[in-house]
């Protein structure tokens, strides 16, 4: 009973569904900004009815996710103050300045101009208006740069000091944290990885309509425009991956211990990597599994005869440091989070390889069981994200600030277990409905397919658009 | 002024922009039941009318509490931990309805049934009026002071956040923010609605000056300063303007004289603070102070700089905005089919 009501798992559970939950929508949000930008820029350039038709299909798609990313991202920023208030004295001198950033230099810059993008059709030049989605997709971006450089001082705390006195950390240094190595080598795998699920959501509607026969001109540009930014994005995404795990293996050994269940400190051949475990990797328990020699030393030193350290000595050296305590993160999370982001990422990008083959110079493919693939592989991206996530907060452990603050330590004192108890089933019901209506929605509008264009000016060769209303 | 000060006249500022922007956005929302309907019950076009006021805008002006927040945690972050913490299930409720209203405006149009709009009519309609009175209410507690302790942690409890001050604070705002949409609704739309935005603009614009002449005189007799009196007299002058001017049918004016009165009842509150940020009620000693709750001054002389560079530019986008949006709305633009003796293309007229 007092499990139930403990303020502190609540407060986790919560961040962790509220976090995924909204990060399910900002991937749309960045990936298909960018897509819509594009499609416009090429109806633009050449004025091919197609090309504005794909633009007005994917941009409703993205309006409808959109609002969802904007309304479950205020709760992000409230609930730091609400449920984790010791945490907020502690580094708001640091980690409220990103989030300042992110505010005034990207949220606002995002919310104007998507609403000159949406009703402004028939209102803005056609440059300029087509400047707004470019103006949308960028600051979208920029904003996920400062928020994951505000995580990425959770990772690796840089361009700080201690204040004794006020017993906080305090800014030094703007420069250091925004240049953070952990956020350099993290802001590149999470925008690819955002425009991977992105890709998957494009393939998918592009293949619902050409496996029934329709939309031939439309959904086969699209399904190819998919298919690469898939591959390409999915190949950056695995060479940015890389570099964060160096940076990993730099600032948070432990990190990458607990990504391969390592308990004891390896070097060369020794330092293998596990893709596949029977019973649990704990050590003890494990009964069977499938190991590449020199692989866990080639991901965390780029050699093959590095030593990679182990949590066992970790854990000695942690308690050294930092006084006694449990500083293993939950193993069985970490280890398997690991291994699903690699397969779901690695699935993704092989699916999208093999679509580009079916579909080379022209080709259709026949067979209905390419193209049930090509559907349900939407998710895989999308499932990748979650768990790799999962894995970098849930791989920092028991740290909310690597080495300088204990989640136990960052929940609000004075916040209830009751509070967060009904706030947590507010959120899940909420969020649980609101998921199935936009889910419904989104498969309407994909299933609905692209509009016919409007028919251009006969003198002047321009598109009269219709005004956009609610 | 030292850094400190600086920023608590900023977070002013971005508050005093919330309000004003998303004040009418509640407003709108508020009317819909009121304004959205005719003598044969609910007009489904009317709604969409009244929707389509703040449909470019309404994203920007939440995006200022995103702004106010984030500054807040930057460079206050005692006052935001405190805040935020203290008024858990307040917030919660913000949040929830924020969602609701965000949602359904997206939402709304996505299907043609009518079951389906009116229940997300109902969604825009709560999502407007909760958040409307809940800011009022964290506000006047604020003001008034609340229980903290030595670590400045909230010991009150969500009851204690009732109190008969601060649920007219709550009902000030409600009602000010409520009229302030529905003189927003006769500023950006023509057609029967624009004059039935007036008259009702009139009523609840008697309401609102009697509440908040009540919750003013108490903020400024029982926590006021000399200088929060000051401006509490004016906002109580341009109240009483902005109501004149919605009788004379200058919808401008009127308008604009809302907004001062949001700003000025703001600024109001944010002076009657001065030096605290947030009393303690219990013991002096506990209080947040500017000095004490706000950041180090590497953190403020940062943020100074980007406030300095980007919040013009930040004003001049979303000027441009409302610029390219200033056409008022019509049944016409809704459906596209023109009304008997219906105005088309008029501007709107300061």
């Amino acid at each position: 009973m007092n499990d139930l009501l403990d303020p502190l798992l609540l407060s986790r559970w919560q961040f962790g569904l509220t976090t995924i939950y909204h990060f399910l929508f900002v991937p749309l949000t960045i990936g298909l900004a960018l897509t819509v930008a594009i499609f416009q820029t090429a109806w633009v350039r050449t004025g091919h009815a197609k090309y504005l038709q794909i633009t007005k299909f994917f941009g409703k798609i993205f309006l409808i996710n959109f609002a969802m990313g904007v309304v479950t991202g205020i709760v992000q920023e409230f609930q730091f103050g609400m449920n984790w208030s010791d945490y907020s004295r502690f580094v708001g001198d640091v980690f409220g300045a990103p989030l300042a950033l992110e505010g005034l230099l990207a949220f606002f810059l995002e919310a104007t101009f998507i609403g000159l993008w949406i009703f402004g059709w028939d209102r803005l030049p056609k440059k300029l208006h087509l400047a707004t989605i470019w103006v949308t997709a960028l600051a979208s971006i920029l904003s996920a740069y400062f928020i994951i450089a505000a995580n990425s001082f959770m990772q690796n705390p840089v361009g700080y000091q201690i204040n004794e006195a006020k017993g906080r950390a305090e800014l030094t240094d703007i420069w250091a944290l925004l240049t953070n190595k952990v956020a350099l080598a993290a802001f590149p795998h999470t925008i690819f990885a955002c425009f991977m699920v992105s890709a998957a959501l494009i393939v998918c509607a592009a293949a619902w309509h050409l496996s029934r026969g329709q939309h031939f001109d439309t959904m086969r540009p699209a399904l190819k425009f998919g298919l690469w930014m898939m591959v390409i994005s999915g190949t950056l995404t695995f060479l940015s991956g890389d570099q964060l795990g160096l940076a990993m293996v730099e600032t948070q050994p432990m990190k990458m211990a607990a990504a391969e269940a390592l308990y004891n400190t390896s070097t060369g051949a020794n330092a293998s990597f596990s893709i596949f475990t029977l019973g649990t990797p704990d050590g003890v328990s494990e009964l069977f599994s499938i190991r590449i020699p020199y692989l866990l030393s080639f991901l965390s030193t780029h050699t093959f005869d590095g030593t990679v350290e182990g949590i066992n000595d970790l854990q000695a050296q942690y308690t050294q440091l930092y006084g006694p305590g449990d500083y293993t993160p939950t193993i069985w999370v970490t280890y398997w989070a690991f291994r699903y982001m690699i397969a779901f990422g690695v699935l993704a990008v092989i699916t999208a390889v093999g679509g580009l083959w079916f579909t080379r110079k022209g080709r259709m493919p026949t067979k209905r069981w390419i193209w049930k693939v090509a559907i349900w592989s939407m998710p895989l991206p999308l499932a990748a994200m979650i768990v790799g996530w999962v894995f970098t907060e849930m791989g920092r452990q028991p740290w909310i600030v690597f080495s300088l603050l204990k989640t136990q330590d960052a929940v609000s004192p004075n916040t209830t277990g009751l509070e967060v108890l009904i706030s947590l089933i507010a959120f899940t019901l909420i969020y649980g409905t609101l998921a199935v209506v936009e889910f419904r929605l989104i498969k309407k509008a994909i299933q609905k397919g692209p509009e016919e264009a409007p028919t251009p000016d006969a003198e002047t060769g321009d598109v009269k658009h219709e005004a956009t209303v609610y | 002024m030292d850094l400190p000060t600086l920023w608590f006249g900023l977070l002013a500022f971005f508050f005093i922009g919330y309000f004003v922007l998303d004040g009418f956005d509640f407003g709108v929302g508020m009317s819909i039941p009121f304004l959205g309907r005719d003598e044969r019950g609910p007009n489904d076009i009317d709604r969409r009318v009244l929707i389509n006021t703040i449909g470019p805008i309404w994203d920007l002006n939440e995006t200022w509490v995103i702004v106010a927040g984030a500054a807040m945690f930057a460079a206050f972050p005692e006052w935001y931990a405190t805040l935020f913490s203290g008024f858990y299930l307040v917030f919660l409720a913000i949040l929830l309805a924020l969602i609701l209203r965000g949602v359904s405006f997206e939402y709304r149009h996505q299907r043609p049934e009518v079951r389906w709009k009116r229940r997300f009519d109902r969604m825009i309609v709560i999502g407007s009026a909760v958040p409307a009175f809940l800011w009022g209410l964290v506000f006047a507690n604020v003001v008034r002071g609340v229980p903290l302790d030595a670590g400045f942690n909230f010991t009150g409890t969500v009851f204690d956040l009732f109190t008969p001050y601060a649920v007219l604070g709550g009902l000030t705002t409600l009602l000010l923010f409520f009229t302030h949409g529905v003189v927003f609704v006769s500023l950006k739309t023509t057609g029967p609605i624009r004059e039935r935005a007036r008259l009702l603009a009139g009523r609840a614009g008697l309401l609102t000056i009697v509440v908040a002449a009540v919750f003013l005189v108490w903020t400024t007799v029982s926590f006021g300063s000399v200088f929060s009196g000051i401006l509490s007299a004016v906002a109580a002058v341009t109240l009483i303007g902005g109501w004149l001017a919605n009788q004379r049918k200058a919808e401008g004016w009127s308008f604009a004289l809302f907004a001062a009165t949001i700003a000025f009842a703001v600024l109001s509150l944010f002076l009657s603070l001065v030096p605290d940020v947030m009393p303690a009620s219990n013991d002096p000693a506990n209080s947040l102070t500017i000095a004490n709750a706000s950041s180090s001054g590497y953190t403020l002389t940062l943020m100074s700089w980007v406030a300095l560079v980007f919040v013009p530019l930040i004003l001049a986008y979303q000027g441009f905005t409302y610029w390219v949006f200033r056409k008022r709305v019509s049944r016409t633009s809704i459906t596209g089919v023109p009304e008997a003796g219906e105005q088309l293309g008029e501007q709107v007229g300061a």
